[in-house]
């Protein structure tokens, strides 16, 4: 199997974020590392690889200093490395971003699945797997929690999807493009990995490689606009103890201010 | 001159680094506490390669250098020093001295499986009597037709309980002083062999400390590493190694003394303000932080001099004697940092502190350390080259798989 997982360079989860007046985000210094979503998603991705053979390349859309996420994927067993870097690029949304990324999906050829996190933990939007289904005609299998079972020969795959309301099974037909939930434990990068990731040399394709115009990436063909960037105001804490003679009475007590308060 | 790490090395920092934090930070205390090994610690370790982390991979190792070998270090007692005396013993003291001295037939049998972590090794110099004074060691080695007959006991020996192969000093000649002692690879299941736990440690208490005792134990004489008589330079080499592993795991002591306090001084608040914003303890953060960097450019040009394959006994000595009384010192103030806190178990300081305390004492006490330094810069050391010398890094060789059977 022909497997591309997609991964993005995301800050770290412990990063502190701030939003300045003119709506610039910073993380500070916190490293930048690979969206945690899309660990699961590469080592998913490397199972079906032991499983079946065949090989996954990791691609990713961003600046020349996101070669990291890419070793780092390499580092944890994907075959090959591809980075979409053009500063025409800059400033795409999330259906632009698709369009790239289905563009580098379509060049590489014979690809039998896309796999990505559901999400990136800075932008957290989840829309780019749907966008890049739909640019590619493929069936979307998004919030994937479990591979059931593959069936390369008859090219087909059936998944466990996780819905708030539950699971669902879904069989569909293979090429397609999921995105993972937290369905395993991410490996961590093997010596043999890191020596193979740091000797790579990792190739950059623009949008001319793509065969893309100037016109059709970056924000100029984004339709979405951040006409404001602000932090979320914090939430207001009180806290209140409820005192009363019996556990009965502060099991009432707290009943009738859940209601007053209209949690109930 | 280049002071970045290379790809490769950030690579392994982050690895290791994901490793200690993810799978031993959660369950350490609760060990230290308990005086017990994490009991699935060194097959973790050998699945991550780490037991065999500079060792060719020719010789069932990952194939990295001795930079790296210092990197997992300083991460791995960043979170306890337990983890890293593993890397002392197993891969510095034993594994490395195989790789230098050992015979081709010596490294396929006991090298390769103990860089696959197949086989854990220690290395046994110590005795109740002998500490910094290795000469004055009392365990026998009498050769009797083709095997050596092994007697006494060795003492603080790290995994005395755990390891399955032993790299053993003792005498061959107990007349000639430090020119009759003589190395021997001596297998947990060789007849007369016995071990003991030590317990009752001030730190390391989640690290298998031990003795051992050898009563008229046969080692085949193919098992003697090196020549009759070179035990001494075989046990100073070995430190050599296992003194830069210290070096760099005091280092990583020194970043979590630090990070623990910054993080500490920048929540904790007296006087109506952050306790990091009074200038007496900005002055123990700002103490850490140099010592920090000081210690891990010491460590790190040991390390480079290794990987050159430049003699480094001056460099790794003052290396591990900068770091492990900065460790000390570091460990102490993240206490007075951290209040009443640090005083108890509930933070992690004061485990710090007892583990510091012990790499003041091993692999050369800081009065050993500075004696060395001394006798360096007044001329009255010189380092004589040896019959085999800890080879220098070539990732051609060090990567190059081995030649099918």
């Amino acid at each position: 199997m022909n497997i591309v997982v997609l991964v993005k360079q995301t800050p770290d989860t412990a990063a502190n974020l701030t939003v300045d007046a003119s709506g610039r985000v910073s993380w500070g210094d916190a490293p930048l590392i690979v969206n945690p979503w899309d660990e699961f998603a590469i080592e998913e991705s490397l199972r079906l690889k032991e499983k079946f053979g065949g090989k996954v390349a990791a691609i990713t859309m961003g600046p020349e200093s996101a070669k990291e996420a890419l070793k780092q994927a390499v580092a944890m067993g994907c075959d090959e490395a591809i980075l979409l870097h053009d500063p025409a690029f800059e400033g795409s949304d999330a259906v632009v971003t698709a369009t790239i990324l289905a563009a580098a999906v379509r060049k590489l050829g014979a690809v039998d699945l896309v796999f990505m996190g559901k999400e990136s933990v800075d932008g957290n939007s989840a829309q780019v797997p749907p966008a890049l289904a739909r640019r590619l005609g493929w069936p979307l299998l998004a919030y994937v929690g479990k591979i059931r079972e593959v069936d390369p020969a008859g090219r087909s795959i059936v998944v466990e999807r996780i819905l708030e309301e539950g699971r669902q099974v879904v069989r569909a037909p293979l090429p397609a493009v999921l995105s993972a939930m937290q369905m395993n434990e991410p490996r961590y990068p093997s010596f043999m990995g890191i020596r193979k990731a740091a000797r790579m040399a990792i190739p950059i394709w623009t949008a001319a490689d793509l065969g893309l115009a100037p016109d059709q990436v970056g924000a100029a063909a984004s339709a979405a606009r951040w006409p404001a960037i602000f932090a979320p105001p914090k939430p207001e804490v009180r806290c209140e103890f409820i005192q009363g003679e019996s556990p009965e009475e502060i099991a009432r007590i707290l009943v009738d201010r859940l209601l007053a308060e209209k949690v109930l | 001159m280049d002071f970045r790490l290379n790809d490769e090395h950030r690579m392994v920092q982050q690895m290791v680094r994901e490793f200690a934090e993810r799978e031993v930070r959660p369950v350490i205390q609760e060990h230290d506490r308990a005086q017990k090994p994490i009991p699935w610690l060194f097959e973790r370790m050998a699945a991550l390669g780490l037991l065999g982390i500079c060792i060719p991979v020719k010789y069932g190792g990952a194939g990295m250098d001795y930079i790296s070998l210092g990197l997992a270090c300083e991460e791995l007692e960043r979170v306890d020093s337990s983890l890293r005396v593993v890397m002392s013993v197993h891969v510095a003291l034993n594994s490395l001295s195989l790789l230098q001295w050992g015979t081709e037939e010596q490294k396929q049998r006991y090298l390769v499986p103990q860089a696959r972590g197949e086989k854990i090794a220690a290395y046994a110099l110590t005795e109740p009597g002998a500490g910094s004074d290795a000469a004055a060691i009392r365990t026998t080695a009498r050769r009797q037709g083709d095997v050596y007959l092994l007697n006494g006991e060795k003492t603080w020996i790290s995994l005395a309980d755990l390891a399955d192969h032993f790299l053993v000093i003792a005498k061959t000649d107990p007349e000639k002083g430090h020119r009759g002692m003589s190395a021997f690879i001596v297998e947990r299941t060789f007849p007369g062999v016995k071990t003991g736990t030590i317990h009752g440690k001030l730190g390391v208490r989640a690290g298998n400390t031990g003795w051992i005792v050898f009563e008229n134990t046969p080692v085949p004489a193919e098992n003697r590493l090196g020549e009759e008589g070179e035990g001494f330079y075989i046990a100073m080499a070995a430190l050599d190694n296992g003194r830069y592993t210290v070096a760099a795991g005091a280092t990583g002591l020194i970043r979590a003394c630090l990070e623990a306090s910054v993080q500490y001084a920048n929540q904790r608040t007296t006087f109506g303000k952050r306790i990091g914003e009074h200038q007496l303890v900005q002055e123990m953060i700002a103490k850490m932080a140099a010592n920090y960097e000081i210690a891990r450019l010491l460590y790190l040009r040991a390390g480079w001099m290794k990987n050159m394959g430049l003699r480094n006994t001056r460099e790794t000595s003052l290396a591990k004697w900068f770091a492990t009384e900065a460790a000390v010192q570091a460990a102490l103030d993240a206490i007075q940092i951290h209040g009443a806190y640090g005083y108890s178990d509930e933070y992690d300081v004061e485990r710090y502190l007892r583990n510091a305390k012990g790499e003041v004492i091993y692999e050369g006490t800081s009065q050993i350390h500075t004696l060395i330094q001394a006798e360096y810069a007044l001329g009255y050391r010189r380092d004589r080259p040896l019959r085999c010398e800890l080879p220098a890094y070539d990732p051609e060789v060090w990567r190059a798989e081995p030649a099918p059977a």
